[in-house]
């Protein structure tokens, strides 16, 4: 009936990245401006260098604290007179913390620029932090946290991260603390991390979309060009692993009709020079829905909705994690699945035909991850947070083609360590625990939900 | 703000509205199917999309697993949703891989039936109820997506059972039913096909004539039972869910205007001065005065026939009650009838809804959806041009109009989850 032969591409048409001026302020706060009048819109988007890696020891939870408690309200506005202004000008101010840097946004119209600019820089510089909106952020987080308790996905990867990281780093507590340390945190604790860390010599002004460069310095100079501080030389985190070999945790869930499952190991530093083989190779590995592990375990097993594995990228060595979840029968059988993909990724080249899969993927969607503002706006703050270089998004696609299938087969050695495993399961214990031990991946741990309910080694 | 709109139809009946825009070499594909879960016959819940997972396993002229990576490999995202009313499909490619896009979608409307098997039917059916486990069963509140509409619907209305399907009818799909389905439905007198973005509409219309031109209008699909719905519940329904939660949730739902109708948008506005971000009602009354609730927000269904529904979703404090959280949240609606909304809090509504609006038309498979979206209830996609000014022109008067006739004690279903460990819950 339609035997219309499959047609091939036509010519590539141009895509550039838009055009970026950075400039500085004479406090040292960085200006990045990238005109894009396609609509009219622009974001705003601060970035300060107080991410969760700064909370220090005990105050795990109070960047991102710090960041949410922003928008409720400035020494002259109190939080509901602060909302109203943002949201009369059609905007909702969005601030939240992660790892390495807590950014501040919103988007309005060019006619509301100046002021939304001007609420921004009142927010960043004399933030409110009332005692009342402090703890009651504060108990919203705790709520979270509680409710975590039966929601299996995120218990599985903060479990994850708890149970890879040594006791003591950043990287095993949540981003955004625990119930511990989160209810142990003050409004004093907020307002000195505030002190410290948010100063103009670590914070970066990005405007984007139907603006020029000048008009936005200007308006950078008007709204935080008085802002004043030092910066602090921040410490590296602690990225080391417990190690010890593989390693299987059940988190027991009574009769959950499904097992969140994690497999994974300590990944490695977003400024490592592999970075674009490892995202070629992991595009193939369980990045892409074509991707070996989805194949398996969603359309040749059907164990699963859906799996993917991502390497996490961050400052230090995030973790590298294969995540799914399956039916609670088949989760030793799943697992078993997810490490031959990874042994096989190890042990073979893969193709010149599979290599094209990703190569090409990553290459031609490269223009539709940036159609928004925002998309923009986020990906220039990422090159601020780890010092991707002025050219790093012009070159991209060209370096995304350069990765061979060698190479591909290099970083998969190199970079994923059976050895290392970690398996994470929530689920059913009472189900799973055995064929998670008769697969003889390692010694198999068994944790409550709560936290603390058992000794973890 | 304007959204080019350029419509044809095929002879076939298919309805193609194409979208010019030259700023990013990106072009969206984007097909509505007018089928929904309420097309589902008695003992087949979840059928409809079931059968949507079907579509992405092959047609004539495409292997299995091949058509996500013939998309991947052109550079393009991907992917399909089902709803009550219409289910769709659509990628973001490159634009000087527009052809094949449109070939993949020609394929599978034209010739999915010769690459149906029994082995890749008993497989989606596995995956999709791996789906149902993992967004139904092992998610906290997850069942709210069947029990709200089985509570605001009658048993007999198209829109009352559950869209994902219980375990049991998936059990039942057949290979014949697929072919049922796909006879009757997925045909181009019951589709819309939009095209947004960088392409030449001289192209464009060529592209679609040829792939989809020799694709045979359908016999016509069975009318659906009566939609139409009294404006009001006419009671104050109440469920009570003892669930493996931690905290109590109250789902406060409301008969309300049907999309798209002339009062739907003041509807709209109500919904988000009740819970459209920190400013609105409830979150200022609720999480920031009374600090009864973590969350508060509201929202509408977005039906376009038989009765939309307004939704109050609220999420209590760790130290509050189920019954005090319901008691505060009716609390402040009965205050919202008595006071009536201010011309401010409609300014903020509408300042709010018009800035996501536009925000959301960057995308060019934001701008294909919502084309595709008019032109399958309405016939003409031109109407995403009008939406901007439909909200502005809403008046505080046209609001507290809504307000008394749909937010009073005869027009209300409430779903409220408990923990089961009342220990929770002081």
């Amino acid at each position: 009936m339609t035997n219309h032969s499959r047609p091939g591409p036509g010519p590539r048409r141009d895509y550039r990245f838009p055009a970026v001026v950075r400039l500085g302020l004479a406090n040292g706060l960085r200006v990045v401006v990238a005109p894009m009048p396609r609509l009219p819109l622009v974001t705003v988007l601060a970035l300060v260098d107080a991410g969760a890696t700064c909370d220090g020891p005990s105050n795990e939870g109070v960047a991102s604290l710090t960041a949410q408690a922003l928008g409720e309200g400035t020494a002259r506005l109190e939080a509901t007179e602060l909302t109203d202004q943002f949201e009369a000008l059609g905007s909702g101010f969005d601030a939240g913390g992660d790892w390495d840097g807590t950014l501040a946004s919103l988007t309005v119209t060019p006619s509301r620029l100046e002021t939304a600019v001007m609420l921004l820089g009142e927010v960043l510089m004399t933030p409110r932090f009332s005692e009342r909106d402090v703890l009651r952020i504060r108990a919203e987080r705790l709520a979270d946290l509680l409710q975590q308790q039966v929601e299996p996905r995120g218990l599985a990867e903060d479990r994850f991260a708890e149970y890879l990281y040594v006791p003591g780093s950043r990287y095993g507590v949540p981003c955004d603390g625990s119930a511990r340390t989160v209810g142990a945190l003050e409004t004093e604790t907020v307002k000195a991390f505030h002190r410290a860390r948010y100063v103009p010599q670590v914070t970066t002004l990005i405007f984007v979309g139907d603006v020029a460069p000048e008009p936005a310095v200007r308006l950078a100079e008007r709204a935080l060009g008085a802002w004043m501080g030092e910066a602090l030389v921040a410490a590296p985190v602690d990225d080391r692993v417990r190690g010890g070999g593989p390693r299987v945790h059940i988190v027991g869930k009574p009769d959950a009709p499904q097992t969140e499952l994690r497999v994974g190991h300590r990944g490695l530093s977003r400024a490592h020079p592999d970075y674009f083989s490892i995202a070629v190779m992991n595009a193939l590995l369980g990045g892409l829905f074509s991707s070996r592990i989805n194949l398996n375990l969603r359309e040749r097993h059907a164990f699963t909705y859906g799996a993917k594995s991502a390497f996490e990228w961050r400052r230090g060595a995030g973790p590298f994690v294969v995540a799914t979840a399956v039916k609670t029968d088949v989760t030793a059988a799943a697992a078993r699945e997810i490490l031959a993909e990874i042994d096989t990724m190890r042990l073979e080249t893969v193709t010149a035909g599979e290599l094209s899969l990703a190569t090409d993927y990553l290459d031609g969607v490269f223009p539709i991850r940036y159609e928004t503002t925002h998309a923009v706006a986020q990906a220039l703050a990422a090159a601020e947070v780890f010092a991707l270089g002025e050219d790093y998004y012009s070159l991209y696609r060209e370096r995304i083609r350069a990765v061979t299938a060698e190479d591909v087969h290099r970083v998969a050695e190199q970079h994923l360590h059976p050895r290392e495993i970690v398996i994470v399961a929530v689920g059913d214990a009472s189900a799973i625990q055995g064929p998670l031990e008769a697969l003889g991946v390692g010694p198999v741990e068994v944790h409550g939900v709560k936290q603390g309910e058992e000794d973890v080694p | 703000m304007q959204i080019p709109v350029e419509t044809f139809r095929l002879p076939n009946g298919l309805l193609v509205t194409l979208s010019e825009d030259h700023s990013a070499p990106i072009t969206a594909v984007n097909l509505w199917y007018h089928v929904g879960s309420a097309n589902e016959r008695t003992g087949r819940t979840g059928f409809a999309h079931l059968f949507e997972h079907m579509l992405f396993q092959g047609s004539e002229n495409v292997r299995e697993n091949e058509h996500f990576e013939l998309v991947q490999r052109a550079g393009g995202t991907l992917n399909g949703s089902t709803w009550l009313d219409r289910t769709n499909y659509f990628e973001t490619v490159p634009s000087n891989q527009l052809p094949i896009a449109l070939w993949l979608e020609s394929d599978r409307m034209g010739a999915l039936l010769p690459a149906m098997t029994q082995q890749k039917l008993d497989t989606q059916r596995d995956v999709v109820k791996n789906e149902r486990r993992w967004s139904v069963e092992n998610q906290p509140y997850g069942t709210w997506w069947e029990r709200l509409p089985a509570l605001a619907f009658p048993p007999e209305h198209p829109f009352h059972h559950s869209l994902i399907g219980s375990m049991e009818d998936l059990g039942q799909a057949s290979l014949e039913d697929v072919a049922l389905f796909f006879r009757t439905f997925y045909t181009p007198d019951n589709a819309v096909l939009t095209i947004a973005g960088d392409f030449s509409p001289l192209e464009a219309r060529e592209l679609v004539e040829r792939y989809f031109g020799d694709i045979p209008r359908g016999a016509g699909k069975p009318p659906l039972p009566r939609m139409d719905l009294p404006s009001r519940f006419g009671e104050w329904r109440r469920e009570v869910v003892e669930d493996e939660v931690m905290l109590p949730r109250l789902f406060l739902a409301f008969r309300s205007a049907v999309f798209g109708s002339a009062r739907y948008y003041a509807a709209s506005v109500c919904g988000a001065v009740l819970g459209m971000r920190k400013g609105s009602r409830l979150h200022r009354a609720l999480v920031r005065e009374r600090e009864v609730a973590a969350d508060a927000r509201a929202f509408t269904f977005d039906l376009s026939e038989g009765s939309d529904l307004l939704i109050v979703d609220v999420t209590a404090r760790p130290d509050v009650s189920a019954e005090r959280l319901e008691a505060e949240t009716v609390g402040e609606i009965d205050r919202l009838r008595h006071e009536g909304v201010t011309a401010a809090e409609v300014g903020r509504a509408i300042a709010l809804i018009e800035t996501d609006f536009i925000v959301a038309m960057q995308s060019a498979g934001e701008r294909a959806d919502r084309l595709s979206q008019f032109a399958t209830y309405f016939g003409d996609p031109r109407l995403v041009n009008t939406q901007v000014a439909s909200y502005r022109a809403v008046t505080a008067d046209q609001v507290n109009a809504f307000v008394h006739s749909n937010l009073g004690e005869d027009n209300r279903a409430s779903l409220l989850y408990v923990p089961r460990n009342a220990e929770a819950t002081a």
